[in-house]
């Protein structure tokens, strides 16, 4: 019996180390390309090769010093910011309203509203370019704005629901109660506690217009020339290292942007694990793990 | 769900919010999206007059039936490896404590949130002739010269199961967390031997992962465009290519024609999963 125990033990010992050395490789394979571009972007040499001859900025200072990279990184931010706002304007209220209330076919609306995520972009695209063909509005940065805020959009209501759960409802109604009015009780009361939330919501809308590139193929024509499009142009032509200097830029990116929002969520679960009343029925309403809307 | 408890209890309350606040951003999706992508529809069977010449088209096309065909089988392969390679990462993840986990599941996060156009740039980088995987295969001596793996199915392979991993461990994740360890502590006290644990308790508690897991991998790998445009070879032709070729050369009747079909497809998959508890949640942890 003692021996039997052993060997499974011994078995057991066995199966997580193989376990951890399977999950280890997927890691390896999830980061390798990340940690692949970035060597070569600093490459002096003029091919793909690894690893790189030597060690230049060349490809970083052909990005800042041709017009039409930069202009094209400038439409991408300014774009990315003006559905960045649009999106969390019309997102906030939509999740704050469906958070709280319930009428029936609210799931079907959910639904609706984060199927942008879901539903294959190229059928968004090319049902937005014919749209906009007719209008006559292929190539203006607008619509570029109106379509990227459709595919953002649920990031940001996903965003604000997840900081809206839990919400201690009674701190606005003891707001109220003292005479304020209910616009004035959204800003000083519920806004300051879903801030994280939102501004989470508010970058990843960011980042995925700034990114978008399917959408971009279609609508951008020749004259609204995003990032993302620059680049596709640019790969299918010459593959040179410039693409990995921008590919960098971007890594570093949404690095950024990610860690920022991940900060951002982790703040607004302190913030409501530090409302002041104890609320039992609601806690136990919303155990960890709920769904997110 | 005590939701409806919540319910009672604040119906009298004054309210700060009311249900129209979410009236103008749908105005907003129905204007921008919902109508576009409906009209786009309507045009398969509508123009150039009422007619389903557009459908008897890609049925009567062998190419046509080929792309549809290659399209599911890349979709099911795609899905099948990520659940392979998928598990033991949400299986570990789930099993080591929270701070540990949280941190590893940044390196599953983080390539996620890099745009999908520079993973797969970095794959070509990767694949090409003088890439690293050539490099590496030379150098051990598996083969004597590069051989050609950009522009071939299994770049698609390998590109696509990486950008869409993400997807699988997500849903896995979730649901792995939340089966009780004392099951497994008790199968073993029992006996039994870790693949019997493995088939008899862990197996059959992340169905529902598994389920939303790949689902979710498959419908998006229906659509993909960026990667198999990119990395593919010419026969390696997916839906979602076929469709922009077809707008490029103004078929767009035909173009919607096959765009209903994937569009039909994805729905068909969601409408599989939607009422299964995790997708809603899956996408949702994703998502932020």
């Amino acid at each position: 019996m003692p021996r039997a125990r052993r060997s499974r033990q011994a078995q057991r010992r066995g199966t997580s180390r193989g376990l951890t050395l399977v999950a280890g490789l997927v890691f390896l394979y999830l980061l390798l390309p990340i940690l692949i571009v970035i060597p070569v972007s600093f490459s002096s040499g003029s091919y793909l090769g690894f690893p790189p001859p030597g060690f230049s900025l060349r490809w970083y200072h052909n990005f800042f010093g041709r017009a039409d990279w930069l202009g094209a990184a400038s439409l991408s931010l300014w774009i990315g910011g003006a559905v960045m706002v649009l999106s969390t304007a019309l997102g906030t209220p939509a999740a704050i309203a469906l958070v709280r209330s319930n009428f029936p076919g609210r799931n079907l609306l959910v639904g609706f509203i984060i199927s942008p995520l879901i539903a294959p972009v190229i059928i968004v695209a090319i049902g937005l370019y014919f749209f906009y063909a007719r209008l006559g509005l292929v190539g203006n940065p607008f619509a570029l704005v109106i379509a990227h805020t459709c595919l953002a959009v649920p990031f940001v209501v996903i965003n604000v629901s997840a900081a809206l759960q839990g919400f201690d409802e009674r701190l606005e109604h003891a707001a109220m109660n003292l005479g304020a009015t209910p616009w004035r009780t959204f800003w000083q009361v519920t806004f300051p506690i879903i801030r994280p939330g939102i501004l989470a919501g508010a970058l990843f809308a960011f980042i995925s217009s700034f990114d978008e590139l399917v959408v971009a193929l279609f609508v951008s024509g020749s004259t609204a020339v995003t990032l993302p499009r620059k680049m596709w142009d640019s790969i299918r032509f010459e593959i040179d290292p410039t693409i990995a200097a921008v590919s960098t830029i971007l890594i570093v990116l949404a690095s950024a942007i990610f860690l920022s929002a991940e900060l951002l969520r982790r703040r607004s679960e302190r913030l409501r694990s530090a409302a002041p009343l104890p609320e039992p029925s609601a806690k136990e309403a919303l155990p960890d793990g709920a769904t997110v809307i | 769900m005590a939701g409806a408890a919540k319910r009672v209890r604040r119906a009298s309350r004054p309210r700060l919010t009311h249900p129209a606040l979410v009236l103008p951003l749908l105005a907003y999706l129905a204007a921008f999206y919902a109508y576009p992508v409906a009209a786009m529809m309507f045009r398969s069977i509508a123009e150039p007059h009422w007619t389903l010449d557009n459908f008897r088209k890609i049925v009567e096309t062998p190419v046509f039936l080929y792309v549809l065909w290659l399209t599911f089988r890349i979709a099911f392969v795609v899905t099948i490896a990520a659940l392979l390679l998928g598990f033991p990462v949400a299986y570990l993840l789930a099993r080591i404590d929270r701070t540990k986990s949280n941190l590893l599941m940044m390196l599953v996060l983080l390539p996620f949130w890099t745009s999908i156009l520079v993973r797969t740039y970095a794959w070509m980088v990767l694949l090409g002739r003088e890439g690293i995987v050539n490099q590496f295969l030379l150098w051990i001596g598996a083969t004597d010269a590069p051989i050609r793996l950009l522009n071939t199915t299994f770049a698609v392979y390998v590109a696509m199961v990486h950008i869409l991993l993400p997807f699988m461990i997500l849903p896995l994740y979730s649901v792995i967390r939340g089966i009780d360890g004392n099951l497994m502590r008790a199968a073993e006290g029992l006996g039994a031997t870790p693949l019997g644990v493995f088939r008899q308790i862990v197996l059959p508690l992340s169905l529902p992962g598994i389920a939303a897991g790949c689902l979710l991998v498959f419908i998006l790998a229906l659509g993909f465009f960026i990667t198999p445009a990119l990395v593919g070879g010419p026969r390696d032709l997916m839906i979602a290519v076929l469709i922009q070729q077809q707008v490029e050369l103004f078929n767009w009747p035909f173009a919607s024609a096959l765009a209903v079909l994937l569009l039909a497809s994805a729905l068909l998959a969601f409408a599989a999963i939607a009422k299964r508890l995790g997708l809603e949640e899956a996408i949702g942890r994703a998502a932020r």
